[in-house]
């Protein structure tokens, strides 16, 4: 019997082609620009490390005080001299200090020019905090923080330039004039967004490719790649040794926290922490510390680019107004046919009968929907690099879930809009309308 | 118009469904297109902001050296390639400094008028520069002098900023000194003492984003090469019409006196129009895309009044076969139904007006937009008034032609 009203729907919906083609170029549309927004959305709104986004925070301190802290928070990095301190207090099971370096690599052969190569300078628990997965060797381990060794963990792309993509541990990379001692190389890794670097990265950046210890590369002058920022009323230092141990904030830092007591643990030493410096002199004002999550430290940091919110709220909103759009068509095609419903009433047929006639006509409407709106997401998804950086429109693709997706939400937004429309459909009279034709 | 608005109205009030969704749809529409339109312009009117630069004649270079060297030694390096470019054909000046206007990103600093003062009086981007500065970006004097060559020093990122002596914006002065002449003046930069030494007409800062937006001219050009292991910036004025040929020998030239040096693919070489269009790309594909936007729902809603208003057409054709049979013309007829959707259209203008504010009131609580001009709010009433009338014309035509002879069938 439903396919009877299939065929029912579709040689309706042929004979009256104009107002067809319209109600599925409404939907189509609407459901095209919700589903290229939404995939765009949904790159940047994701959870990059969902396996241990509770698990991973970012310690705060106001080293600025009242007056010149932005809105009562502290700044988004440390200094020098609190990163250090939080290091070797090691209140946390795992904690790693990182921030941006860039280096001059040297090819083995000769006559190749030098490339940049950008990446971290950071500690051991950086690798197992992050989950980083390792194709060859692994990262250094405690003493290789110590150590101040000349060691690099390099990324795929890098392994693959220098060595051929061979297993490349224990060889020698040559950067800014210093010999590193390979010792891993780390698969295709680049959380989206790069929720470990928000104060020096915009989130989206191509997958960093080289990681040496922190310690040596502050030892060695290797200069941040990323921000610096001062603020406005700390000392700055007049050279690299002053600037090192004054208030200038650039070095960001992540403690894994495994359980609330242990959260609830961080936060009081962090709290101690800013207390003792209050009397030490160096703080003139009450503790001012945070510990936020990933997902906080995202939320707080407006990891989701403005230009994505706007487009998906006017995406939607464009959504509505084909929906309503549809409601109205739907009713103009539906109550036009009148006089057969009253036929087809007076022969016998059910409410229920026509309901279901109805609603899948309406079906068949939002299936052809679908159908465009998946064709002109798949043209979307060429023009989104117009609208988001490119960094993020590369992320973005048509894959399956989103072509069902789409085809799902076409259906379902039709025939729901089908209801009002059907329901007055199903009052037709089947007498009265025998006798007015 | 001698049109009774009674008998339509309760006409409508018969007929609800239809009018609602009408109404309902030009409310939505009417939100989304004075925001969207509105956006466009925000985006827009960035976009032929002049930096104050002699655009055209200039392109810029990413230098980033390889291996290691001394604070030093970078600089002597930079010297020697500030000549080299000099001696290039087709080249009028060089300069270097750490930004140009438009890059996205460089160095702000606090500015503040008295040495105890306790908060800055305004923020302002600081660009470093040589004797050069001035001349090669083509900035315009307006009050003062340039720097002489002696009082350019040489300082690393960690190092103190102290100039004795700074050239500021028109824009920077008028912050700070309501007009009153700024050269001689002194103004505290990072906490220490500077003299005002000139002042350019126009500079724009680094960054076009919006959070800049307040110290967007707001500049401070200090006296000093900043040398840093991870680069400079070398900025080149080419004769007209060099500016292709300059920008392609120019790699050449520098690495052919010291190869030991990188040019980022993507951002190595750009001619200031590249510059100016990385910028702004995000605005342009916004206001792209809001346009679009508003052109398909401007389609989608006039579909949407002609299918409607032809249903109702084909409802009533026996009542206008009646209302002609006792004398209405083919006019009246017509009239009716505009009238009618004049009737529906502003309707739902009043509540699109109160959405439209809405959205607009979450856009600037969300993310600082400005609040929604009036112009554009009329703008997109009036649009909507006249895209209901034209929608609505041609079913209220064609009920025109229902002849009288239609009031005699049954029904």
């Amino acid at each position: 019997m439903f396919v009877h009203y299939l065929q029912l729907g579709l040689g309706s919906l042929r004979r009256n082609p104009l107002l067809t083609a319209l109600m599925v170029m409404s939907i189509g549309f609407g459901v095209a620009a919700s589903m290229v927004t939404y995939a765009v959305f949904r790159v940047v709104s994701g959870d990059p490390i969902p396996q241990k986004s509770s698990r991973l925070f970012v310690p705060q301190l106001d080293n600025r005080g009242p007056r010149y802290n932005r809105n009562g928070e502290p700044p988004d990095a440390l200094t020098y001299t609190d990163a250090m301190a939080l290091m070797q207090a090691r209140r946390a099971p795992r904690q790693t200090m990182l921030y941006q370096v860039g280096l001059s690599v040297m090819p083995q052969q000769p006559g190749r020019l030098p490339f940049k190569a950008l990446g971290y300078a950071t500690f051991a628990d950086f690798f197992p905090m992050f989950d980083v997965p390792f194709l060859y060797g692994r990262g250094w381990n405690a003493d290789g923080d110590e150590a101040r060794a000349p060691v690099v963990v390099i990324g795929r792309q890098l392994n693959q330039r220098l060595f051929g993509g061979t297993d490349s541990v224990g060889r020698t990379v040559v950067m800014d004039d210093q010999a590193y001692r390979v010792a891993g190389v780390i698969d295709d890794w680049n959380p989206q967004p790069r929720f470990f670097d928000m104060f020096s990265s915009n989130g989206y950046a191509d997958p960093p490719q080289i990681f040496v210890p922190f310690n040596f590369a502050v030892a060695a002058g290797i200069e941040t790649y990323g921000n610096n920022s001062c603020g406005s009323g700390g000392k700055r230092g007049s050279d690299r040794e002053s600037w090192l141990r004054g208030e200038c904030v650039w070095v960001s830092p992540w403690v894994e926290l495994d359980d609330a007591a242990q959260v609830q643990g961080y936060r009081s030493f962090l709290e101690g922490y800013a207390r003792r410096l209050r009397e030490a002199g160096r703080f003139g004002w009450a503790p001012n510390v945070r510990l936020r999550d990933v997902r906080q430290w995202l939320d707080y940091r407006g990891a989701v680019p403005p230009e994505s919110r706007i487009a998906l709220a006017v995406a939607i909103g464009f959504f509505m107004i084909c929906l309503v759009n549809t409601i109205g068509l739907l009713l103009a095609k539906f109550l036009r046919r009148a006089p057969e419903i009253g036929v087809r009433r007076a022969l016998g047929a059910s409410r229920r009968d026509i309901y279901l006639q109805f609603l899948a006509e309406a079906g068949m409407v939002g299936l052809a929907g679908g159908a465009l709106g998946v064709l002109l997401t798949g043209v979307g998804m060429f023009g989104i690099g117009l609208v988001f950086q490119p960094q993020i429109a590369r992320l973005a693709h048509l894959d399956l879930r989103l072509v069902a997706l789409s085809l799902a939400v076409a259906i379902a937004a039709t025939v729901l809009a089908a209801f009002y429309p059907t329901w007055r459909a199903a009052q037709v009279q089947p007498a009265w309308q025998l006798k007015s034709n | 118009m001698d049109m009774q608005v009674g008998p339509i109205l309760s006409a409508l009030r018969r007929h609800k469904a239809g009018a609602v969704l009408i109404a309902l749809q030009v409310a939505l529409t009417l939100a989304i297109l004075c925001n969207a339109l509105f956006i466009v312009h925000q985006r827009l009117s960035h976009l032929s902001e002049p930096t104050g630069l002699d655009e055209a004649n200039i392109f810029v270079i990413q230098n980033e050296w390889a291996g290691k060297a001394s604070y030093a030694q970078l600089d002597a390096e930079a010297r020697a390639d500030l000549e080299v470019l000099r001696r290039l054909p087709g080249v009028a000046d060089v300069t270097t400094s750490n930004s140009y206007p438009l890059r996205g990103a460089g160095w702000d600093d606090g500015i503040r008028l008295r040495p105890g003062q306790l908060t800055d009086t305004t923020g302002a981007t600081v660009y470093f520069a040589d004797e050069h500065f001035v001349r090669t970006l083509g900035l315009k004097l307006v009050a003062g002098r340039d720097f002489r060559a002696g009082e350019i020093g040489v300082m690393a990122a960690q190092d103190r900023l102290d100039p004795a002596q700074v050239i500021i914006t028109r824009a920077l002065a008028d912050t700070l000194f309501h007009g009153d002449g700024a050269v001689g003046r002194t103004l505290y930069l990072a906490g220490n003492p500077a003299t005002i030494v000139g002042v350019v007409e126009r500079l724009q800062a680094q960054s076009v984003a919006r959070w800049a937006a307040d110290f967007a001219h707001r500049v401070v050009i200090v006296p000093r090469r900043l040398t840093s292991t991870l680069g400079t910036y070398y900025i080149v004025r080419t004769h007209p019409g060099q500016l292709a040929a300059a920008m392609r020998a120019a790699p050449a030239a520098l690495v052919a006196r010291n190869p030991r040096r990188m040019f980022d693919p993507r951002m190595g070489v750009l001619s200031f129009a590249q510059v100016r269009e990385r910028a702004y790309e995000s605005d342009r594909g916004m206001a792209t895309l809001m346009g679009v936007i508003s052109a398909v729902l401007l389609a989608i809603t006039a579909a949407g009044i002609v299918g409607v208003t032809s249903f109702r057409v084909g409802q009533r054709r026996r009542q206008i076969g009646v209302r002609r049979a006792l004398g209405a013309t083919r006019r009246d007829i017509v009239r009716y139904f505009l009238v009618e959707n004049l009737l529906v259209s502003g309707g739902g203008i009043l509540l699109g007006v109160l959405l439209a504010l809405a959205m607009n009131l979450w856009l600037i609580l969300r993310f600082g937009m400005q609040g929604l001009s009036p112009t554009y709010l009329a703008a997109g009433v009036a649009v909507l008034l006249l895209l209901g009338q034209a929608a609505a014309l041609a079913p209220a035509l064609r009920a025109s032609r229902v002849p009288p002879v239609e009031a005699t069938r049954a029904g």
